[in-house]
């Protein structure tokens, strides 16, 4: 029997709704769910089911992404605690966090006027790095301690790392060119 | 499994019936059409046992259009009615066709697509490449005796929104029903992955006639799953043949070109390109129209330099690709190449030393995706067995985006998201009172309006008069499984909404497709004359090219210069007449060239058989 097309992205794959996750369990749980429904496998039916598949098609995907992303998938938990951390008004960060970004923004521009690959890769595994330490936290706040404003603050963190990942994708592009 | 049982009885009500399905790989050089038979996918031949179709149309008055082979003969003779590499121009305008003035057509800078003056009128790439499908189709229904239940077209995976939309278009003129569109590198990785139970990541190094892509996949379990793509939809073998052509013009200094010799030319720069797969170098030589020689010695090591830049420009793309997919190229366990222009010894290492490990050539390039894009279609048109477990998981291969204050692109949807995707994005008024809001779809990776495509504009209106940033505009962006985008818009505090799909603004019209298809049916009644007239022309193409490679190969060394130029002079006689309408002079001239080179025929079958005797003489002393 399939999950109900509005149960929330954790029932849909049958796991616990927890930030610590089993990715192998999610990949095989996502899987089977697309055999189901993907639309290639309505191609030769009515326009009906072509559109029902569709949807929960798309469903199927956005939960997985939702899920695959420590970001996104804080964010959810959160949000069903009806705490939307990424909410435009919620965006005051610590000093030493702001310090750190800004560091990393100029080491990013001063690698790329530089044409110094190295130096990028440096400031990626920096990068690397603090986000494995800000998911640790996420667990501990989201899991064992359910501090939820703790979370929030994380998760505002990690998506500011994440910007600044584009920034550094932009950089690698331009230096390959 | 809910979803199977209600659909089951779409299944049983014909359960033995086998649905007729093909899969197209329609390319830039050449196409191909596949069908699945007994469980194997298999590529069908037409009825001189050729697989391949070169994509290749000739246009001429009042008269059907002549695809494949027998355009391609003529193509030197009939450069401005005789379109190749059509899929360059696919959703193209004609300012995104850098190099225009190196093909020898006369374009029509048209809105939302670049139309062709040929002979018979202006044409649309899309109804271009419907003759090229029409001639599939027709091919896959002679051979299978029926009529086709639908097809899997294939396109590159790097093809955008408006590419895409316009080769659906296509197929729809062609009278095929499409299936689904499916990336060419995802066509290959069926084809490869099911044939060797392949388990792992993968790399689908793709380089056709005219597109590069690059893709990523995750094999695991009978499960495709696309992780990255990249690539140039504007980059492929028809390149190093133009970068070719730009050495032969910079070596010899050539009297002022027609376009008859400027085809000539890119056919040799092919040729000599092929060549050099097997050799280590090769020669040129060519008549040109004004009777001027060409001989040019062309090694290996120098096609390597002159190309060098291009072999890079497909590299960071493949890096790029790895990098979106989180991966190192010691991940990857197997590189597939496909697409013939991978044959190229250069790709070969460039692709090797990239990624440490000889590449897979196993199948051959030119079939894999037609191969694939069967496997696809034969599943899709509900011929599904128990062993067939597999599914395809692809991306979209661009990010999506919204018009936002200051000419900024708002991604939406970002690059290799799997797809079917919708995304939604809230959206405000900018000023006290607005009661319209102008909404515009771009796809690319730039953060500028300008430097993105732009796939649709349009506008909600009747938004209730609110002071600025009250209304709540929410656009959502939904992309299917072919890879095309329909995009809506409505204001949530009254509901008004408004709907686009992106078609109109890039593909044809629905009133464009009736015409020509209307079209497509008055050209079945084509009569006697035209058709004695269309073999005649035909034959004298055949006999014309035939003669040119004669001479290439062996025209020097057993011919003296009257001879030569007499063969010259009767070969100008005959293309000179073959664009007029009378075909009994077009018939009287072929027969006349057939004359002059009889002795030059005799010769060369002499050399033949004494370097035939030579060989076995060599052979008898070593037994």
């Amino acid at each position: 029997m399939l999950p109900d097309f509005k149960a929330n992205h954790f029932a849909l794959f049958g796991l616990p709704a927890r930030f610590e996750l089993d990715g192998a369990a999610l990949d095989v749980a996502f899987r089977q769910l697309q055999a189901q429904v993907h639309p290639d496998r309505f191609a030769h039916l009515s326009e009906a089911d072509k559109r029902a598949s569709l949807q929960w098609s798309t469903r199927v995907n956005e939960a997985y992404q939702v899920l695959k992303s420590p970001l996104m998938r804080a964010a959810y938990l959160l949000q069903q605690q009806g705490i939307d951390a990424l909410a435009p008004e919620n965006t005051q960060l610590p000093a030493v966090f702001l310090m750190q970004q800004i560091e990393w923004r100029e080491a990013i521009a001063g690698a790329r006027k530089d044409a110094d690959d190295v130096a990028l890769q440096r400031v990626e595994a920096e990068m690397q790095t603090m986000a494995r330490r800000l998911q640790a936290d996420l667990a501990n706040a989201l899991d064992v301690r359910q501090d939820f404003v703790s979370a929030a603050q994380r998760v505002r963190e990690l998506k500011f790392i994440d910007k600044i990942r584009a920034e550094l994708d932009e950089a690698f592009v331009a230096l390959d060119r | 499994m809910a979803l199977l049982q209600i659909s089951e009885p779409g299944l049983s009500t014909a359960p033995h019936q086998h649905r007729l399905a093909v899969g197209i790989d329609l390319g830039t050089t050449n196409s191909l059409v596949a069908t699945v038979r007994n469980g194997v996918a298999v590529v069908l031949h037409d009825e001189n046992g050729r697989a391949l179709l070169p994509s290749v149309v000739r246009y001429q008055p009042e008269q059907p259009p002549v695809v494949g082979y027998a355009a391609q003969q003529v193509q030197a003779h009939d450069p401005y009615n005789t379109v190749v590499s059509v899929k360059r121009f696919m959703g193209r305008v004609l300012h995104d066709i850098a190099d225009a003035g190196s093909f020898p057509y006369r374009f029509v800078d048209a809105p939302g697509m670049v139309q062709l003056r040929t002979a018979d009128g202006v044409k649309s790439p899309v109804e271009v490449s419907a003759d090229i499908l029409r001639a599939l189709r027709e091919r896959a229904e002679h051979s299978l005796g029926g009529e086709l239940t639908g097809a899997v077209i294939t396109v590159p995976a790097y093809f955008d929104d408006a590419q895409r939309q316009a080769t659906k278009d296509a197929a729809r003129l062609a009278g095929l029903e499409v299936l689904r569109l499916l990336n060419e590198p995802t066509a290959a990785a069926i084809a490869y992955g099911l044939d060797n139970a392949a388990e792992g990541i993968y790399a689908v190094y793709d380089l056709g006639g005219g597109t590069f892509d690059i893709s990523i996949l995750r094999l695991s379990q009978g499960v495709f799953e696309v992780l990255a793509t990249n690539g140039d939809s504007a980059l492929g073998g028809d390149d190093f043949d133009q970068r070719l052509f730009c050495w032969m013009l910079e070596q010899a200094r050539f009297p002022d070109l027609t376009a008859q010799d400027n085809r000539l030319l890119l056919n040799h720069a092919r040729f000599a390109k092929e060549a050099l797969t097997e050799h280590p170098e090769t020669r040129i030589t060519a008549v040109l129209s004004s009777g001027f020689t060409i001989d040019l010695t062309l090694t290996a090591v120098q096609f390597n330099e002159m190309t060098a830049t291009l072999v890079s420009k497909t590299l960071s793309p493949v890096r790029r690709a790895l990098r979106d997919a989180g991966l190192s190229t010691k991940d990857v366990q197997g590189v597939v190449m496909v697409g013939g222009a991978t044959r190229m010894p250069c790709i070969q290492s460039a692709v090797a030393t990239l990624f440490g490990q000889t590449p897979l050539n196993n199948l051959d390039p030119d079939k894999v995706v037609a191969l694939g894009a069967a496997m696809q279609a034969n599943v899709l048109a509900g011929n599904r067995r128990e062993d067939d477990d597999w599914l395809l998981l692809d991306v979209t291969p661009l990010s999506l985006g919204i018009e936002t204050m200051g000419g900024l692109v708002e991604k939406i949807i970002p690059r290799n998201t799997t797809i079917p995707v919708a995304r939604a994005q809230e959206f405000t008024t900018y000023k006290d009172g607005q009661t319209a809001m102008s909404i515009h779809v771009l796809q690319g990776e730039r953060e500028l309006v300008s430097d993105c495509r732009s796939l649709a504009r349009f506008e909600l209106r009747g938004i209730p008069s609110m002071v600025a940033g009250a209304a709540r505009i929410r656009v959502a962006l939904q992309v299917d499984a072919d890879g095309l985008l329909s995009v809506s818009a409505q204001e949530l505090q009254t509901g008004v909404s408004a709907a686009v799909t992106v078609r109109p603004s890039f593909g044809l019209h629905d009133d464009d497709v009736s015409r020509m298809l209307q079209d497509g049916f008055n050209h079945a009644k084509e009569d006697m004359t035209a058709r004695a007239l269309q073999e005649a022309r035909v034959e004298a193409g055949r006999l014309l090219d035939a003669t040119q490679s004669a001479l290439d190969e062996d025209g020097e060394r057993l011919l003296d210069m009257d001879e030569f130029s007499e063969i010259v002079a009767s070969m100008r006689e005959l293309a000179e007449c073959v664009p007029g309408m009378d075909y009994a002079l077009i018939q009287q001239m072929t027969e006349r060239l057939n004359q002059v080179t009889q002795t030059f025929a005799a010769r060369r079958m002499n050399m033949r058989v004494r370097e035939a005797l030579a060989g076995q003489s060599v052979n008898d002393l070593m037994s």
